[in-house]
């Protein structure tokens, strides 16, 4: 841990982009635990306000995948920059976590989680002020759930929970989300909120990741999709990158394809990380 | 009223009974503060070996020091200090599983702690002293060197409260906001260690573990705000430390245990009108 990174931090500052560079360009990545390859010469690039749903089966790597580009585990071998430099100077990167990571029994409301994202731009020794409050209740404004605010967080459904975080990546003021498995836990109107929150980010120019397991939403809802099995299969429109060897190649022997009139149906039987 | 006050001031006319409790109260709202982290990170076990295993720090201090009281603290510091980063690094990196590695560190740091006093001339009515505390034995250094470590260790705390709420809470968003979280990991087990410390004439080691834990538990169950479950932990380690003394001084308990039974009363008597108000 160098002291460099948190003085910028500190100061208020972080490290600037390079003007033109991709806000994400992942080079040859490759992440070992021991001796295990958690992914694997992975090398792609992505624009300012692409969205992009990142599709997978158990252990293919997309958590290992989100982390890496966050700055939070390092690599074994290629690199990522973000907008053309390290990601270990930024605080523009938020990673909002499966909800299985959380203790949701900590004693804190949805407005103290929020808070939360405006650390890195308080810096030490500074309490938040009027000026942060008024930031954070606009950034939960902005996912509707300003009534909720002063609200326990174990006291939230699995849609709000997701909405928080990304509130929270809104305090944060983040330029590129990696949001993982968020929609494992929601039921249809809370996908659909999350949806449309998706559009206002896009409009806002804010980059995502988000990896599901749905590939029908995947492909129904992105202009981009990326097939992930610890090596990177494809990546691109859904139409090119869905097709019957790519998906056989991601999922093995975990899924059908089944050939009926309306086109091949895909039936898997591998879902949701961790989730009930 | 008359007879209230004279059951409150009567212990006050012994000033080793004074000190006692400022030194209970003082210890209370340190416990109390830090502890509150500690419960929340499901640090309980690393509160209970830390206190353990400053035992063979005290008694080497005790040994070399040939039987003097005031430099045992800073030998109890420095052993705090070396365990709890030793712990850390064991739990961060260690391939055998975190409460395995704990539990061999503090088995063995205690065993050798009761070893090396056993050496000494009188074994038995010191290890009692370092096991169960001895809170009438404080002395005016003792209590200021209490009072200094305290203000250390809830200053901290304060000052550094965002970052280590962060950090408890979701260390990967700590570290994607560039904070120094490992630093900041091994600054909470630097504080809780002090605390320990600062505490462990007042309690001793085989009870210190209840300060730590009992009044933030308590107060978790009256509050879904870190900074009121602080308050109201502080609050709850103070009044039970001050009860307990006065509970020791007229029923002629030890008043480690005293003090621990009356936490551990709290508890019981939040929990059960929380439960008996949740059924109606």
């Amino acid at each position: 841990m160098t002291a460099e990174p948190h003085s910028a931090v500190a100061a208020g500052r972080e490290t600037a982009h390079i003007a033109g560079a991709p806000i994400l360009q992942v080079s040859d990545l490759t992440v070992r635990y021991g001796t295990h390859e958690a992914i694997s010469g992975v090398s792609f690039t992505l624009k300012e306000a692409d969205q992009v749903a990142v599709i997978g089966p158990n252990g293919a790597g997309k958590s290992t995948l989100f982390k890496t580009i966050a700055g939070v585990l390092p690599a074994s071998r290629g690199g990522v920059r973000i907008g053309g430099v390290d990601p270990a100077g930024h605080i523009c990167i938020a990673y909002l976590p499966q909800r299985s990571q959380i203790d949701w029994t900590f004693p804190v409301t949805v407005e103290d989680v929020v808070m939360m994202g405006r650390t890195g731009r308080l810096g030490w020794f500074r309490r938040p002020r009027k000026a942060d409050r008024d930031f954070v209740h606009a950034c939960l404004d902005d996912v509707r759930m300003s009534a909720l605010a002063r609200r326990p967080i174990g006291a939230l459904s699995g849609g709000e929970q997701q909405r928080m975080f990304i509130a929270r990546a809104l305090a944060q003021e983040a330029e590129l989300m990696l949001m993982d498995e968020v929609m494992a836990a929601c039921d249809m109107p809370s996908k659909e909120e999350i949806f449309s929150i998706l559009k206002t980010l896009q409009q806002r120019r804010v980059t995502v990741l988000l990896s599901t397991h749905d590939l029908e939403e995947a492909s129904s809802r992105f202009d981009k999709v990326m097939l992930l099995n610890r090596k990177l299969i494809g990546f691109g429109e859904a139409g090119q990158v869905f097709t019957p060897d790519h998906l056989k190649e991601a999922y093995g022997g975990h899924l059908r394809l089944v050939p009926t009139g309306a086109g091949v149906m895909i039936l898997s039987d591998s879902c949701c990380q961790g989730e009930p | 009223m008359t007879e209230w006050s004279e059951f409150l001031l009567a212990p006050l006319q012994y000033p080793f009974m004074t000190r006692g409790l400022l030194a209970a109260l003082l210890v209370g709202i340190i416990c109390g503060c830090v502890g509150c982290f500690v419960v929340l990170r499901g640090m309980a076990f690393f509160g209970d070996a830390m206190s353990h295993s400053i035992l063979p720090g005290i008694a080497v201090g005790y040994l070399v020091g040939g039987g003097a009281r005031a430099p045992l603290i800073w030998w109890a510091m420095g052993t705090a200090v070396l365990v709890s980063l030793s712990i850390g690094a064991v739990s961060r990196h260690g391939k055998i599983k975190e409460d395995t590695a704990i539990g061999i560190i503090f088995a063995g740091m205690f065993a050798l702690g009761v070893a090396l006093i056993s050496m000494g001339s009188s074994y038995s009515l010191d290890l009692v002293h370092f096991l169960f505390g001895d809170v009438l034995g404080v002395s005016w250094g003792d209590l200021t060197l209490t009072l200094i470590l305290g203000v250390l260790v809830v200053g901290v705390l304060l000052i550094f409260y965002k970052e280590f709420l962060v950090v408890s809470f979701d260390e990967t968003l700590a570290r994607t906001l560039r904070l120094p979280s490992a630093a900041l990991y091994y600054g909470l087990l630097i504080l809780i260690a002090i605390a320990i410390v600062a505490s462990i004439q007042t309690v001793g080691v085989a009870l210190m573990l209840a300060m730590l834990i009992t009044p933030p538990a308590s107060a978790f169950l009256l509050t879904k705000r870190l900074p009121v479950m602080m308050a109201l932990s502080a609050l709850i380690g103070a009044l039970s430390s001050v009860i307990g003394l006065y509970l020791s001084y007229y029923v002629g308990i030890a008043s480690g245990a005293a003090i621990v039974l009356v936490c551990t009363a709290f508890f019981l008597l939040i929990l059960t009108v929380q439960r008996l108000a949740h059924r109606h």
